[in-house]
């Protein structure tokens, strides 16, 4: 067992190694961060890509999916047992009104005309999403002023509306603005909340279009887009012709709604997916739902896995960057090999004046350890730099959004230029043991 | 102190086996000064990585301070080479990256001791070798002679019973010699075993008793103690004895 006073001692001797060859010392370190900070520039972008920014209620929000789709042909190809993604609105309506979950919340984004009471800023287009009231206690955005609409406001389709902070900055100076108007699309809306800055990343509640996309600045109930005749501006698919007009699309197969729901637990969740089945039992039965049955209650992780929000290239990036730190971790156990074998003498007289092979393994592989530190230190500062390039260079894109360092990539960063070098060290240090004292006292 | 019966040790490489020792007998008692001589390729090194514990053996036995060494295995030799041994090299072999306070520190930090002891000893064998007041200078700063003071300093602080001392002047003028000699004496007088492998016999006659080693073998054994005093007394009646 290493004593604080050994681990010390040795860190001291590590010291002075590293500075009596500041050039070796240099590639050592050099080679460590340019592999940390590769890799851990890719690690960065996939790992804010595979967040879940809903992880903490993983058992309760379940994205709900029917397979209403064409019998000959499955919706999707490639992945024949997947449902569509999205659904049809009569289906959504019907599941919305038998209320048979804590929360429902089924959505669809289009865009609205804002028209500002300010003349200095002129009408624009905002992006809304039409939504039941479910959407805020499921999805849980902060409020900086009041809350969502009821289900009751839901049901009249009350021409109420929450705005996001740079809505609300821009149209009433960051005030508390609940209780005030805002003319949305030629009508004019109460403001009944207004978010904090919200960001979830992924945007997990609605991928179709861009999972790294901001949410939407104005949400308003769902029966208001319904009532003003509209349908998603996202996706919007049909496997065959519905009737004409707008009634002909709400009756017909083609799905453009997201549903989500809130359970109570697992067990909710099985209770809500036998409910579907024999919702769609029952909808086989006026000849709709020709394929086998087939739904899901998918949590927020599984939604994500299956419309593989992480790309394929992102991970193979992620691979590439990994497998040029493990080459930059052979030119370091080359460089470590190098500086340990100068040391035989040194090694030699330690060893002849009673260091065993274990004490002369830990001066070394703790020596290993400061180099990896060092790596991994300067790795962060070369990540940082990375991934401040990459926000430059997609400017604008949901990539900049995806390129920030946060607290754990820091600690992962260190802990695995730690443990590399000292994998890379087993071998020099290894070496360094096998050293014969009498040999190299002579040979001095 | 230090007895090896019929020992042998072979060197092979893929075609060649090379006898460096062979039925090698030798008894050094305590408080002894034995200079070992002969010519090159005698044998002469490896009995002295032998007796450190620096090199395993083929065949016979080895009692360092009554214990057999054979069958020992690394940390054991480690701790016993530590504690009981104390090394005298050619070449110095002092640490160029550390000073002299640090280089004499090497052997006491294996031995686990406080930080105020080993500063005491240290101390106290660069007092003893007289150089206490270069102790933050590094070795590259410091005479051939003065670096071997310091290796003998390095040796003593930890207080060995036996001295191992490998050529200790030859890379010395002889001047310097002569002072490096005269401390290894005076440590002698002080109660300390000393091996001394040498190549001078000017050197071999200052020590108490000679041996000599030719093809890996003792063929003259020199068992009359040529110093006075108790020491020599004990050590030739042990002598005798045997």
């Amino acid at each position: 067992m290493l004593s604080n006073n050994m681990f010390t001692y040795y860190l001291r001797l590590a010291m002075i190694s590293l500075k009596r060859n500041r050039i070796l010392t240099a590639l050592m370190v050099a080679a460590i961060a340019l592999g940390i900070g590769m890799s851990m520039t890719s690690m960065t972008v996939l790992h804010m890509m595979s967040a879940n920014p809903m992880s903490h209620k993983e058992e309760q929000v379940r994205r709900v999916e029917l397979d209403n789709w064409d019998v000959n042909r499955p919706w999707d190809e490639d992945n024949p047992a997947e449902p569509p993604d999205l659904m049809t609105y009569q289906d959504a309506n019907n599941l919305v009104q038998a209320h048979r979950a804590e929360h429902e919340a089924a959505f669809f984004p289009n865009v609205l005309a804002l028209e500002p009471d300010k003349r200095d800023v002129k009408p624009y287009m905002v992006e809304a999403l039409f939504t039941t009231s479910g959407f805020f206690p499921i999805f849980e955005p902060p409020f900086r002023y009041g809350t969502g609409w009821s289900p009751a406001e839901d049901r009249s389709a009350a021409r109420v509306v929450v705005i996001d902070s740079e809505t609300n900055e821009k149209l009433f100076g960051g005030e508390n603005s609940v209780g005030r108007k805002v003319r949305l699309g030629g009508e004019d809306y109460t403001v009944v909340g207004v978010l904090e800055h919200w960001r979830p990343t992924p945007r997990v509640y609605h991928v179709a279009n861009g999972a790294f996309e901001d949410p939407q600045s104005v949400f308003a109930p769902f029966s208001i887009g319904i009532e003003k005749q509209l349908n998603s501006n996202s996706n919007n698919s049909c496997y065959k012709d519905s009737e004409p007009g707008y009634a002909g699309l709400l009756a017909s197969e083609c799905i453009w709604v997201d549903l989500w729901v809130q359970v109570k637990d697992e067990a909710d969740a099985q209770r809500y997916l036998s409910f579907l089945n024999d919702y769609v039992g029952e909808q086989k039965k006026s000849g709709r739902f020709p394929r086998p049955t087939n739904n899901r209650v998918y949590t927020v992780a599984q939604f994500l896995e299956v419309q593989r929000v992480v790309g394929r290239d992102v991970r193979t990036q992620v691979w590439l960057a990994f497998a040029f730190f493990a080459v930059c971790l052979i030119n370091t156990v080359g460089l470590l090999l190098a500086k340990f074998m100068g040391k035989s003498s040194e090694i030699g007289l330690r060893r002849a004046v009673g260091a065993s092979k274990p004490a002369v393994f830990a001066q070394y592989l703790t020596e290993s350890g400061l180099v990896g530190l060092a790596g991994g230190l300067f790795g962060l500062v070369l990540t940082g730099l990375g991934l401040l390039a990459l926000r430059k260079l997609y400017a604008g894109t949901s990539i900049e959004r995806l390129a920030e360092l946060d607290w754990s990539m820091v600690f992962a960063s260190l802990a695995i230029a730690l443990i590399a070098s000292l994998i890379a060290g087993l071998y020099p240090t290894w070496r360094a043991c096998q050293v014969q004292p009498a040999t190299q006292l002579k040979t001095q | 102190m230090l007895k090896m019966t019929h020992l042998s040790k072979v060197y092979r490489t893929h075609m060649i086996e090379t006898h460096a020792l062979r039925s090698f007998d030798i008894h050094v008692r305590e408080g002894e000064f034995v200079a070992v001589t002969g010519p090159s390729g005698s044998g002469k090194t490896t009995f002295l990585n032998i007796a450190g514990l620096l090199e395993d053996f083929n065949d016979g036995d080895y009692l360092l301070d009554g214990v057999s060494v054979k069958g020992l295995d690394d940390n054991a030799r480690s701790r016993l080479r530590n504690e009981k041994i104390g090394f005298i090299f050619q070449g110095f072999n002092l640490i160029p990256d550390l000073n002299l306070f640090d280089n004499v520190d090497v052997p006491l930090r294996y031995r686990r001791m406080g930080s105020a002891e080993r500063k005491e000893r240290i101390e106290h064998a660069l007092g003893r070798v007289g150089l206490s007041s270069r102790m933050k200078h590094y070795p590259s700063e410091l005479s051939g002679g003065q670096q071997q003071r310091v290796a003998i300093a390095r040796a003593l602080a930890g207080s060995p019973r036996l001295l191992l001392a490998d050529e200790p002047t030859g890379n010395l003028d002889s001047l310097m010699a002569r002072g490096v000699m005269e401390l290894l004496e005076e440590i002698h007088g002080q109660g300390t075993t000393i091996v001394m492998v040498t190549h001078d016999p000017e050197l071999a006659a200052r020590a108490q008793r000679n041996v000599h080693i030719i093809d890996g073998q003792v063929t003259d054994l020199d068992d009359a103690p040529r110093l006075g005093g108790e020491v020599a007394a004990a050590t030739a009646a042990a002598a005798i004895a045997d």
